[in-house]
């Protein structure tokens, strides 16, 4: 939801990285306020992933100009895990599956770690079981997640619920969800973006990466912007979004740089 | 080391079997002067064998320590730490000596279990079809010693139809330094039976000494066995052991195998399905930091059809710690519809640790599905990053992973107060910070 009086949570500006001496990130600019939902489009290999995993801090990729202000701080001096600590959140594209760690330890070491840090309680095992329980009924999800391994065998489905349950648990200022709409059935879908819509509230923010409107029907965006070769080329209001699912992505190209509808 | 000195060992080591007591029963007698023959052939391997390519044992040369004497005055408090809780029938050996006193035996109605000595008049025909069958000392210089040497050992035989719901435990102390002893096990699962064993060799304290050990399974049709073998000796230790098992027609063997301690160990594990639809799982761990070096040899050999193998060794090499493993899976002419799996992974916690890993894939039946494969590395970038992305440390998640890693092989023990032991093991093990 726009408010014109809310606070800035995050401000990329003139973001430039590369991977292995590959420039893929070319000047990225984006303003999101608390409160709102940023929607990014684009062609497979834009760059959408590697922005998400750039705000995440994942080290395979060097920043090579641009700043990241995130409340205020300069996101690129903080380690990945102090960025976590402080609020960010990622959903990734494809959640990595780690045998030998039970679901339920790796959720409460991560809600633990992060609740300590805000100096609030930490829960044991009993605690907590009743606590990710709760959660897990927000997302229709089997108890019997918790037991196994983190993801291992996981469905694709299943992961995409294991990382919202993630977002539920640490309660983040700003969540970057990248596709996490991708490979899940209808009602998973729902499912999901009714969790996500529980969390969404005026003092945290998302940002959705996604190819499909369908997921926009259910997760209303206050923004759509366009990524194309690296940059955001266009930005727009909800309506962008159902444009570019009849109309595709060339007609962008001839009218780069413009801006649909709103001016952020 | 030379050749010379090598052979010196050998007979020095064989001084002593002359002393030992002579049995009344001319089938062990021999069984043992055979065993003592095939030992003064052979020589200590060197790293010119094939087999031992990556493990010099050469310092076991200097090593003529000959068997220990009994000499213990442990009580069952001293071991009470050492107990499991879900136990009910454990057989305690110090230094290889049998103790009557430590062990308990609760239901010898359900199962025929005790040392060995104790049944050679009462099971005399069982034990000589199946004691020395299986596993050979032709060209096994340490199953050969084992066998001329051999006076106590555990014996279990799981009757006909019998489970027996609480593991059995096989606990193997050492307490003396500067001995060798010759810890000898023979399982017999007979026709449908089922029963879970756990071969547990423990140090009460540092010092160097041997183990050569000898266990031998046999399953009869659709017998189960769950075989669970954790090597916690004092790291000055050399722990050389010989395990053979023999599978019949659908019988099931899962073995879980631990390896922590020793300055050199060395495990070969060897299981035979014999008959159609048999099936084997094999999980191994090797936990090793310092100068450890822990060899593993496998050979899982297919000889009749429609059976099923499903191996998984891992390895967490720390220091200048080495680690070998060597897989071999034989699928003979005959055994088609085999369907077999290998995999081979390997942990480096540090750049002077290294590892050694050979899967060998000998088939000769052209219907099989086998698949195998090995990596050797570090923790995984994308792990960590993804833990760390959820507020863990980069310490943090190094340590979770390098816990994981090694607790999905320990997740595989059915017993659970001793899962939860060697999990804290693991996770005590691998926390660096
Ligand atoms: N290690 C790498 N070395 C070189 N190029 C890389 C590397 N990793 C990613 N890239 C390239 O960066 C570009 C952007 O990838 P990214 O994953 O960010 O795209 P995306 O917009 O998320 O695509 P999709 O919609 O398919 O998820 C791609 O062209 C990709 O091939
Ligand atoms: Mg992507």
């Amino acid at each position: 939801m726009i408010n014109k009086n809310s606070t800035t949570i995050l401000s990329v500006q003139g973001l430039r990285a590369s991977i292995n001496g590959t420039e893929i990130l070319k000047g990225i600019d984006l303003t999101v306020k608390r409160g709102e939902i940023h929607a990014i489009m684009g062609l497979n290999g834009s760059g959408k992933s590697t922005f998400a995993k750039v705000l995440a801090g994942h080290s395979a990729y060097e920043v090579t100009g641009g700043s990241i202000q995130f409340e205020g701080k300069n996101l690129l001096e903080l380690p990945p895990e102090e960025r976590a600590r402080a609020g960010l959140f990622l959903a990734f594209q494809y959640p990595i599956e780690i045998p030998g760690v039970a679901n339920t330890q790796f959720l409460r070491l991560a809600y633990n770690t992060v609740q300590g840090q805000r100096g609030k309680a930490e829960l044991d095992p009993l605690e907590f079981d009743d606590f990710v329980r709760e959660k897990m009924k927000l997302l229709d999800m089997k108890p019997d997640f918790l037991d196994r391994s983190v993801n291992e065998g996981f469905s694709g489905g299943e992961k995409k619920r294991n990382e919202i349950l993630q977002m539920a648990l640490l309660e983040p200022k700003l969540s970057i969800l990248d596709e996490t709409d991708s490979g899940l059935d209808i009602d998973a879908l729902k499912i999901v973006a009714n969790g996500v819509n529980q969390i969404a509230n005026p003092n945290n923010a998302m940002i959705l990466v996604t190819h499909y409107q369908r997921l926009l029907d259910y997760i209303v965006p206050d923004f759509v912007h366009v990524m194309q070769a690296g940059r955001i080329v266009m930005t727009g209001g909800k309506e962008l979004a159902l444009e570019l699912e009849t109309r595709g992505y060339d007609w962008i190209s001839a009218n780069k740089q413009s801006v649909a509808g709103v001016i952020v | 080391m030379s050749e010379t000195t090598h052979t010196n060992y050998l007979e020095c080591l064989l001084k002593s079997w002359s002393t030992k007591p002579t049995e009344s029963l001319s089938w062990l007698s021999q069984l043992r002067a055979r065993a003592i023959d095939r030992v003064s052939t052979q020589r200590l391997p060197t790293k010119r064998d094939e087999e031992w390519r990556f493990t010099d044992i050469s310092s076991l040369a200097d090593l003529p320590y000959q068997p220990s004497q009994p000499d213990s005055n442990l009580q069952v408090q001293d071991i009470a730490h050492l107990c499991v809780k879900e136990v009910k029938n454990r057989l305690v050996f110090v230094d290889g000596h049998y103790s009557s006193q430590l062990s308990t035996i609760i239901d010898s109605a359900a199962l025929v279990i005790g040392n060995l000595p104790a049944f050679l008049s009462t099971h005399a025909s069982i034990l000589e079809s199946h004691l020395g069958q299986y596993a050979k000392f032709d060209n096994n210089v340490f199953t050969a010693l084992n066998t001329a040497f051999l006076r106590d050992g555990a014996l279990i035989l799981i009757p006909k139809h019998t489970a027996i719901a609480e593991p059995v435990h096989l606990l193997f102390i050492a307490t003396q330094n500067e001995v060798t002893s010759y810890p000898r096990c023979l399982l017999i699962g007979e026709t449908g039976s089922n029963v879970t064993l756990i071969e547990d060799y423990v140090a009460l304290q540092q010092g160097t000494y041997i183990t050569n050990s000898v266990t031998e399974i046999n399953l009869a049709a659709n017998a189960h066995a769950k075989h669970i073998r954790i090597q916690r000796e004092s790291t000055q230790a050399f722990h050389l052991a010989n395990c053979a098992v023999s599978l019949a027609h659908a019988s099931n063997y899962q073995s879980v195998s631990i390896s922590l301690g020793s300055q050199i160990s060395r495990y070969n594990l060897d299981v035979r399905l014999t008959d159609e639809a048999a099936e084997c799982t094999i999980d191994g761990l090797t936990l090793i930091a310092d100068r450890q070096l822990a060899d593993t040899h496998t050979c899982i050999d297919h000889l009749k059809p429609n059976g099923t193998s499903r191996q998984q060794h891992k390895c967490i090499v720390d220091d200048a710690a080495h680690a070998v493993f060597n897989g071999k899976i034989m699928v003979r002419p005959h055994a088609q519809h085999t369907n077999s799996s290998q995999s081979s992974r390997n942990l480096l916690l540090s750049k002077t640790a290294q590892v050694n890993t050979k899967p060998q894939l000998e088939i000769f039946a052209d219907d099989v599905k086998c698949a195998h494969g090995a990596t050797v590395g570090q923790l995984d970038q994308e792990e960590i990053f993804y833990l760390e992305s959820r507020g863990l440390s980069e310490v943090a998640a190094r340590n979770l992973l390098t816990y994981a890693f090694g607790a999905e092989i320990i997740s595989r023990i059915p017993v659970t107060s001793l899962r939860q032991q060697l999990e804290q093991t693991v996770l005590n093990q691998t926390q660096s910070n």
